[in-house]
């Protein structure tokens, strides 16, 4: 890795870092997305709620308020462009108790406060004529109409597909592990696949993102992983609901949501743990336990439905309620940190922030000559849309996309193909069902999982046969 | 293309029926099958002692797989392989038209009559609520069989297996030849519950203990699966078990996603749709068998309750035909099942029955209704019930989780149809 340095190295190709990627590569900059993962998206950008945020709810005037209202509404656009599912099924915040319903127009002038206008009162009657599964006791509610769910897992692939293609440099399984000073006015980096240089260094390290910034001096905050876990209810469940069904939030969480998923799934959680450990991801059995509960409430059809899965992810809580993002210009160092739990929504939005703050340190931001931003066009893996094994002309021109080998999620040979082969693969099965949802669905292997494998190491040798 | 029967699934009791159907002149028979080459679970399981009631002899899955196939074909049978049902409309005659995916394109094809016949699978570790970490090495019987015997992979380490029935044996015998080293199977019932005969293999040739009263509570490792927390379900003492593999068997559910689409009545112990004794569901021309409907029986019962509703499918149709050309079964048995059924239902420690409704005096499959038992009882008598009167009372006999308890048919004709549901209880009893 002995090259000239690079402008800028972004340190966690995460939804946030990938977005600060694309972002920057619109500029004449050598770019650097680094990952210790051996793939984009595997931290807590892979496991959360997968909702796209309006941010109604956030702090007035805070900084995530700010960059939320932003992002949400550039992702959006994004995603209709890059093909990420986004499924715009709004949320009605749901009122079980006085107390709950006293709160409700404090969290409207909140919104409101956050310039979100949309957000309107529901009593209890319409609340079960818009969602008549309900649990009983609902007493009233509000409706937040532009809350939406989206694929968590397209959109880091997105950006970094994008960023790949504009020119910048992926090194993923490349863990930062430490940082010296180099001669020549850029930082050089120590990582598990030798020295990285650059002149600039932008922090989007996610749970290890305090770490990071002490090796910069910068030490302003700590990670307090917030384990979320969470519980996927069979396809079959989807038509028990339309809405995202949101609880009051507390001072500490937003507590217990069900929501549908663009997988075409039902999504229970997520729990709220402070964990020691940033790698600990394991389900609980008091966790599943509680969130079942919360279930039976708001949803009781559910506890007739299957489960098909369940997980965890670790949101990177600080002891700030807001983002940790700054730029030391002298040091040339940016930190875009602490980013709780609506990074996903935020994204852009952080990314276009940092892009300012450093082009304000000193960095020179000009624009690619010839170079247009286009999103890519990613392979679609959400219900709303026409998925490959529906896609009539596709299957006549390749029979591949009619052959289906994960019959739960009907995904297709050519598709895990098309992955295999994509600009960003993937490392592993995990990384393959990001890509294309195979056996993620309600036998988790038991009719696919030899079959997806066998692919999976065919797919991978030849690639690692290519040249 | 015209209208022909629909079989869905191309197991055991897919492809019986298919050959039923057209040995009894049914008119052409189509079998989809979503995997690459038919015969069902079978084809990947690789221990001996299927097609005894139904061939009358007995062989291995994979030949009794191809044993199947080739009575299908032979009959008569389209046999369509790597075709998935995606979609299924009824029309307001009651014609039903099944949308078929494959890499020859997106098809519809007009069915005179559907027989679901999906089959089930073993729930998995999610499904089954086991929290813990998320690593390689924890999959189901059904998984670890198409590695073993459809890749060939080799299984390295120290395996655990959940459960302690028939096929927890027969993934056991499988991680022995793949060349795991089986620490134990592990059940939360206070005994094992398979076959003297069939568990003879694992436990004393591989010297395979039984956890009793035992159940994993907790995975563990990242990346890779380091070990399992066992606990003694009865004091709740755990301790870590080191493996590289843990195989969940059994806890059988019906692959009813067609089903439960097409808006079938569905039955809650079951969980596959509510058939009547001709196998009819709640929905005019559309029947269903095999381990959709009692999951899971052995291999040739579900063939056999396969050819059952091919016989009555080919009735239906003979008695359409007679009224002109009907639209499908409008005025079949189908057409009985969705109103004027009795339903039948059980009681615990009971967990279900199959057929769970009665439409006609027709006799279930094999004559007997088939159920399961939650616990285990000595000397139970079960006693069929209506509207408080008694129906029928069997001898004393077992019940044991996870093994057929059956119950003969000779009250049929003694039930009200206008009356209220039929109750199945498991009488006096004895605690073993």
């Amino acid at each position: 890795m002995t090259r000239s340095p690079a402008d800028v190295v972004i340190i966690g190709a995460g939804v946030v870092g990938a977005a600060i990627a694309r972002t920057l590569a619109a500029y004449s900059l050598e770019l650097v997305l680094v990952d210790a993962a051996a793939d984009v998206g595997t931290g807590t950008s892979k496991a959360n709620t997968a909702i796209l945020h309006t941010g109604f709810d956030a702090k007035p005037g805070s900084l995530e308020s700010r960059l939320l209202s932003r992002g949400s509404g550039r992702l959006r656009e994004y995603a209709s462009a890059a093909r990420i599912p986004v499924e715009r099924t709004g949320a009605l915040l749901v009122a079980w108790t006085p107390d709950q319903v006293a709160a409700l127009p404090l969290i409207e002038e909140n919104a409101r406060r956050n310039g979100y206008l949309a957000v309107r009162p529901l009593a209890a009657a319409e609340l079960y004529a818009r969602e008549p599964a309900l649990g009983p006791g609902a007493l009233g509610g509000l409706e937040i109409p532009d809350e939406s769910i989206i694929c968590p897992w397209t959109t880091p692939l997105a950006f970094a597909t994008e960023a790949v293609a504009a020119g910048v440099r992926l090194s993923l399984s490349t863990q930062v592990t430490g940082v010296a000073a180099a001669g020549d006015g850029a930082w050089e980096l120590v990582t598990t696949r030798g020295p990285l240089r650059g002149r600039w260094v932008v922090n989007a390290a996610g749970l290890g993102s305090d770490t990071v910034d002490r090796m910069f001096s910068g030490g302003g905050f700590t990670i307090r992983p917030r384990r979320g876990e969470l519980i996927v209810f069979d396809k079959l469940a989807r038509t028990l609901l339309r809405s995202i069904l949101l609880p009051v939030p507390t001072a500490r969480t937003k507590g217990v949501l069900v929501a549908p998923t663009v997988y075409g799934n039902v999504l229970l959680g997520p729990t709220a743990e402070d964990v020691p450990d940033r790698a600990d991801v394991a389900t609980t059995a008091a966790g599943l336990r509680s969130l079942l509960a919360a279930g039976r409430r708001i949803l009781p059809g559910l506890a007739a439905e299957e489960i098909t899965s369940t997980y965890a992810g670790l949101r990177a809580a600080t002891e700030h309620a807001d983002y940790q993002i700054r730029v030391d210009a002298g040091r040339r160092y940016a930190c875009a940190g602490g980013i709780r739990s609506t990074g996903l929504s935020a994204s852009l939005g952080i990314a276009e922030h940092v892009a300012e703050l450093l082009e304000e340190a000193g960095l020179t931001l000009k624009p690619r000559p010839g170079f247009t931003a286009s999103p890519p066009v990613m392979p679609y893996i959400g219900e709303a849309g026409v998925r490959p094994y529906q896609d009539a002309a596709a299957i006549a021109a390749d029979p591949a996309y009619g052959q289906i080998v994960c019959h739960c999620e009907r995904v297709t040979g050519g598709e895990i193909r098309d992955a295999l082969a994509s600009p960003v693969p993937p490392a592993d099965l995990g990384g393959l069902r990001r890509r294309t949802r195979a056996g993620n669905g309600r036998c988790q292997g038991f009719y696919c999982g030899a079959a997806v494998s066998r692919l999976l190491a065919g797919g991978t040798r030849a690639g690692a046969a290519a040249p | 293309m015209s209208a022909c029967v629909v079989v869905v699934g191309a197991g055991p009791a897919g492809l019986s029926a298919a050959a039923e159907l057209r040995r009894l002149g049914a008119g052409p028979v189509l079998v989809a099958d979503r995997e690459p080459e038919p015969g069902g679970v079978p084809r990947h399981s690789w221990h001996t002692g299927y097609g005894l009631r139904d061939l009358r002899r007995v062989m291995t899955g994979p030949a009794y797989a191809r044993a199947l196939v080739s009575a299908a074909l032979a009959a008569g049978a389209e046999l369509r392989t790597g075709a998935t049902v995606t979609g299924w409309t009824t029309g307001p005659d009651g014609t039903h038209t099944v949308t078929l995916t494959s890499g020859r394109g997106v098809e519809t094809v007009p069915a005179a009559a559907v027989l679901l016949a999906t089959g089930c699978r073993e729930r998995p570790r999610t499904a089954r609520m086991v929290p813990g970490d998320r690593p390689a090495g924890v999959m189901t019987t059904g998984e670890l069989q198409q590695r073993v015997y459809l890749g060939g992979e080799r299984m390295a380490g120290r395996a655990l297996v959940v459960g302690a029935e028939h096929v927890s044996f027969s993934a056991a015998l499988t991680l022995a030849h793949a060349g795991a080293d089986v620490v134990a199977l592990v059940t939360g019932h206070e005994r094992q519950q398979s076959y003297a005969a069939f568990r003879f293999g694992a436990t004393v040739r591989w010297r395979v203990p039984v956890w009793t009263s035992s159940a994993v509570r907790r995975i563990a490792g990242r990346g890779r699966l380091e070990g399992v927390e066992v606990a003694d379900v009865r004091t709740g003492t755990a301790r870590f078990v080191p493996c590289e593999l843990v195989v969940f068997t059994g806890d059988w559910i019906p692959d009813h996603e067609l089903a439960r689409l097409a808006g079938l009545a569905m039955d809650p112990g079951t969980r596959g749709p509510v058939v009547d004794t001709t196998l009819a569901t709640s929905l005019a021309g559309v029947f269903a068998a095999g381990n959709l409907v009692h999951a899971a029986e052995t291999a040739d019962i579900a063939a056999l309750s396969g050819r059952h509703a091919a016989r009555h499918i080919a009735t239906a149709l003979h008695g359409g035909l007679e009224g002109g050309p009907a639209p499908g079964l409008a005025r079949g048995p189908g057409a009985r099942a969705a109103a004027g059924t009795v339903p039948v239902l059980v009681e615990p420690p009971l967990r279900w029955i199959s057929p769970n409704a009665i439409g006609s005096g027709a006799p279930p499959p094999l004559g007997r209704f088939v159920l399961r038992s939650a616990g285990f009882r000595r000397g139970a008598r079960l006693e069929v019930r209506q509207d408080g009167r008694l129906l029928a009372r069997t001898r004393p006999a077992r019940l044991i989780p996870e093994r057929p308890v059956h119950l003969g048919a000779g009250w049929l004709a003694r039930v009200d149809p206008a009356g209220g549901p039929v109750r199945v209880i498991s009488g006096v009893a004895g605690r073993e």
